[in-house]
């Protein structure tokens, strides 16, 4: 099992927004988080990959599986796209870029500085991230915003590939990918019920 | 680390400190008057306050961009440690704005007509004490990352946290000035230097990840 999560809750502004979450990722599978915008796919993802602590529940992953990429892209303006993608390849400590650029079409613009790149240019680059980390477990909150559909597929195409090579792949999309491999969760059934307050506190507030 | 040479690169607001360090110096001689003894007395305090207030100027950029772009998400889940992180983005702020800060001040010391005594302790003294004030800096602004103008609240929070390197510091360069002893001082202002290296970058990283939710 690549990544299980059990009974989790998390909360976000302090409000409980889903609870009694339970699921496992196995190799070559991908999930596909599926719910209306606010029912808390971006504060799960973020739970899962450590950035804040859930408020119960375990995640079971092997250490140094996971990757997340959020709605930012990390992207330094004045840096080109080869060097900010070689900085991420050796924070991970890889060295080869290439592939990456070539998955995602960047060979042409490596030397443009990232600041000149258009909406998708850039998103596609944040992407090309996920390959140089070398990370088994790709956590990917809506990773197709701003591209175009040539995009979309060559995004499909490197899931696909990673899910063959024996990754995994959560992601938060509304967007159809076409995968083999995919299963999707409905997060409406997890929605918090509003939290009583049930603490001493509560009969003075 | 190559986070170095990322802050390096992109940190921008490079020459911003130097120069501005540059002007409130210059500025000082025209509001005081063309008193040398006079002039000659204050340089020290001046000459430390400046190089204080440019490194001040640029704490913001330390972590503020990186919160912009999403990269201090991507390095906090990334395999670097925390404290690391914050440690390399103390030293990249001090070698953009702290060493230009030590190097252009014997230059400033002559318009300010410092006594030729006090050159080797003043270069001296910002170099062991500027440091410190980085290391604060990025403290300061772990603080106030992710918040909305938080460039005052940051100036607000470390300010008070600079005290006793100003004391020292200034001391150091007062007494060099004066050719008195300033090995004590100077002793000081290196263990608080030091201290700060040890602790604050644990404090720092364990502030960041609280922010970060």
């Amino acid at each position: 099992m690549t990544l299980e999560v059990s009974d989790l809750a998390v909360a976000r502004g302090g409000v409980c927004v889903l609870e009694g979450l339970s699921f496992a990722l196995s190799p070559g599978r991908a999930l596909v988080l599926r719910g209306p915008n606010g029912i808390g796919k971006t504060t799960l993802l973020r739970a899962i990959a450590g950035l804040q602590a859930p408020l119960s529940g375990v995640v079971r992953a092997a250490p140094e599986s996971l990757v997340y990429a959020g709605h930012a892209d990390g992207i330094k303006a004045t840096l080109s796209v080869s060097e900010n993608l070689s900085f991420w390849a050796h924070v991970f400590g890889n060295k080869d870029i290439s592939q990456a650029l070539d998955a995602f079409a960047l060979t042409p613009l490596a030397d443009r500085p990232a600041g000149m790149l258009s909406a998708g240019q850039k998103r596609r680059l944040g992407l090309a991230r996920l390959l140089v980390t070398g990370r088994r477990v790709w956590l990917l909150d809506e990773p197709t915003v701003s591209l175009d559909r040539d995009a979309v597929a060559m995004f499909a195409d490197v899931v696909a590939a990673h899910l063959g090579a024996g990754g995994a792949a959560l992601m938060a999309t509304h967007i159809e990918l076409g995968l083999a491999d995919a299963s999707e969760l409905d997060l409406v059934p997890f929605r918090a019920r509003p939290v009583e307050l049930d603490d001493f506190d509560g009969a003075f507030l | 680390m190559r986070d170095l040479r990322l802050a390096v690169r992109a940190g921008g607001g490079f020459g911003l400190g130097l120069a501005f360090f540059l002007i409130v110096v210059t500025l000082v001689p025209f509001a005081v008057g063309p008193r040398t003894e006079l002039l000659a007395a204050i340089a020290p305090g001046i000459l430390w306050l400046g190089a204080l207030l440019a490194c001040l100027l640029s704490l913001d950029r330390i972590l503020a961009l990186d919160w912009e772009d999403g990269s201090l998400d991507l390095l906090a889940t990334a395999p670097l440690p925390m404290e690391g992180t914050v440690s390399v983005k103390a030293l990249a702020h001090w070698l953009t704005t702290g060493l230009p800060l030590v190097l252009a001040s014997p230059v400033l010391g002559l318009l300010l007509s410092l006594p030729a005594a006090g050159y080797g302790p003043l270069v001296l003294s910002l170099l062991v004490g500027t440091p410190a004030l980085s290391v604060i800096g990025t403290f300061g602004a772990a603080l106030t990352v992710g918040l909305r103008r938080g460039g005052l609240l940051l100036s607000l929070l470390v300010l008070p946290l600079y005290v006793p390197t100003l004391i020292f510091g200034a001391e150091v360069a007062r007494r060099g000035a004066g050719a008195l002893d300033y090995a004590t001082p100077l002793l000081m202002l290196a263990g608080i230097t030091c201290g700060t290296i040890a602790v604050l970058p644990f404090a720092s990283a364990a502030v960041l990840r609280v922010n970060l939710r």
